[in-house]
């Protein structure tokens, strides 16, 4: 029972990453940006490139980096030049670009299928936790996504530019009103968010594996995730994230593996159905109403 | 300090300004008065960079500002306090000053620290330093207007654009608000204030423009205009109107 839900929250904290991802584009934008799952792959294929010439650390860092710098010319590119556009134009040119990323990189990394090595240890080292056995890749996962989590709370809490990028998610007048310059922390979302899904898809590799196209699934895991906790909340994300990889893998546990695809989907449409504001409203949207 | 010419402005194909000129002087008080959907608004916007102008000039201290975006502006002294006061809500009152100070912090030499800006702010507004930690959606109305005030003049602007300060405001509070105007006017701010409460803005200011379906119509000292029969009839109460409407059985329209 412990091992399942070891393995849940592994796979949980991953789509929590993911699903922070897109709140961050989510909050300053209002995009749902599609090719976040994309970021998450390229990240870990440039990381396993890098891997064959340079130190793990050095080619992660790297990686991470370069997926930023794309991250930021994809929006400087695409985005920037028809942002007055409607928000659905906005979201299906990121399905654009997810699918133009995908096929990029089935082009320079093939159909292999590619993993990462294991961080530390080898692939057979676990740690013991109250009789139950986490591999140590499976501890780097939740460290990074603990730390992420951290960073970013830290960053939007107490830095100027972290308070002007949630400024602008609450009010885009008045924080140009401010003399923050909206647009380009439009395009620092977009360099955050690949990052941190490039840092999710470097730590999650040698557990999951790499191929090119399976960024979509893990979109799809991130966006129930996001909704789920609410889209624009990050905390709620992790929370949320968790939720969904728990039920994942107590659903495998009682059914064929098949169904391991279909678990996000039907959480996706039971909450958009019943519950679009996600499990936790936030609260000062609900004292607002209140008031 | 700022000249406006021939200033054409609106949203779209819909032209709300047509042609306003107007200027003001360092130092002056200037009360923009008119009706609802005159083109008050309108024309703060376009100064501060909101809405892009389709003809005519908006120079600050002799630099044409018309294609600058608001961001750039702000930096360049001259601040708006928007109408509807649009604080930040999920964010704490000491937050909302701090990002204030924003354009300032990217200005550099010239700027006060934060501490500075934020005890200048707090001198004027004390309840805004004694609820610092709030956040500012908790606010009353006229508490976030004075955090909106607060908010622009962290930018230390030379130039502090106001726009209907007293919209949903408790009387009592508007009596504070305009205290703090005429507080900053005292230290020599440059104030352009927009009001469709045009007895509270005259009485602070030194002159003032009337604005009526997007042209100015009048302008002069303000106490020409308090005491300009048009003006009393049009803006300044219903005792007014209602006295004309009587004496005229509603037969003269308004200009």
């Amino acid at each position: 029972m412990i091992q399942f839900g070891l393995s849940g929250i592994t796979h949980g904290s991953v789509y929590a990453i993911v699903a922070i991802g897109f709140n961050i584009i989510y909050n300053t934008t209002g995009i749902i940006n599609f090719a976040q799952g994309e970021f998450v792959i390229l990240g870990a294929m440039i990381a396993i490139t890098l891997a064959g010439v340079l130190p793990l650390p050095a080619a992660i860092a790297l990686a991470v980096a370069a997926t930023m710098l794309l991250g930021g010319l994809l929006e400087l590119v695409f985005i920037r030049p028809v942002r007055h556009a409607p928000v659905l134009r906005l979201i299906v040119i990121t399905i654009g670009l997810s699918i133009l990323m995908r096929e990029g990189m089935l082009h320079v990394w093939d159909e292999k299928v590619r993993a990462l090595p294991v961080f530390t240890g080898t692939d057979t080292s676990t740690v013991t936790i109250a009789g139950a056995h986490i591999s140590t890749q499976a501890l780097w996962v939740l460290g990074a996504c603990g730390v992420i989590v951290a960073a970013l709370t830290l960053f939007f809490r107490r830095t100027t530019t972290g308070r002007a990028m949630r400024a602008c998610a609450d009010d885009r007048m008045a924080a140009r009103l401010c003399g923050i310059p909206e647009r380009w922390m439009v395009t620092l979302s977009f360099v955050l968010s690949a990052g941190i899904g490039a840092l999710a898809g470097c730590v999650i590799s040698p557990i999951t594996q790499t191929q090119y196209d399976m960024g979509s699934s893990l979109a799809i895991k991130g966006f129930t995730v996001a909704v789920l906790g609410g889209l624009g909340n990050s905390m709620a994300a992790v929370a949320a994230g968790l939720l969904l990889g728990l039920l994942e893998v107590f659903t495998i546990s009682q059914l064929p593996v098949a169904y391991e695809e279909a678990v996000s989907i039907v959480v996706l449409l039971l909450v958009l159905v019943c519950r679009p504001t996600g499990l936790f409203a936030r609260p000062a949207a609900g004292a607002a109403r209140a008031a | 300090m700022l000249r406006i010419r021939n200033l054409e402005a609106g949203y779209g194909p819909l032209r709300v300004l047509k042609g306003v000129s107007l200027h003001i002087s360092p130092g002056e008080v200037v009360a923009i008065i008119g009706a609802n959907g005159a083109g008050k608004t309108t024309l703060l916007k376009t100064i501060a960079g909101i809405l892009a102008p389709q003809a005519g000039s908006i120079a600050l201290d002799g630099a044409e500002i018309a294609a600058v975006a608001a961001e750039r502006i702000v930096a360049r002294g001259c601040a708006l306090v928007p109408e509807g006061r649009h604080v930040f809500g999920n964010m704490t009152i000491r937050e909302n000053l701090i990002l204030g100070g924003y354009a300032c912090r990217r200005r550099g030499a010239k700027c006060p620290s934060i501490h500075e800006g934020l005890e200048a702010v707090y001198g004027l507004f004390p309840i805004l330093r004694e609820r610092c930690g709030q956040l500012a959606g908790t606010l009353s109305g006229g508490q976030q207007q004075m955090l909106a005030i607060g908010r622009a003049l962290m930018s230390q602007p030379r130039l502090l654009m106001m726009d209907e300060p007293s919209l949903g405001v408790a009387p009592l509070v508007v009596r504070d608000l305009y205290a703090a105007v005429a507080a900053l006017k005292q230290r020599g701010m440059t104030i352009l204030l927009v009001e469709q409460n045009a007895r509270a803005a005259l009485a602070v200011a030194d002159r003032g423009y009337v604005i009526e379906t997007g042209q100015v119509v009048l302008e002069g000292q303000s106490w020409e205009l308090a005491d300009n029969p048009e003006v009393r009839r049009a803006y300044l109460g219903k005792e007014y109107s209602r006295v004309d409407e009587d004496n005229n059985h509603g037969s003269n329209r308004a200009v």
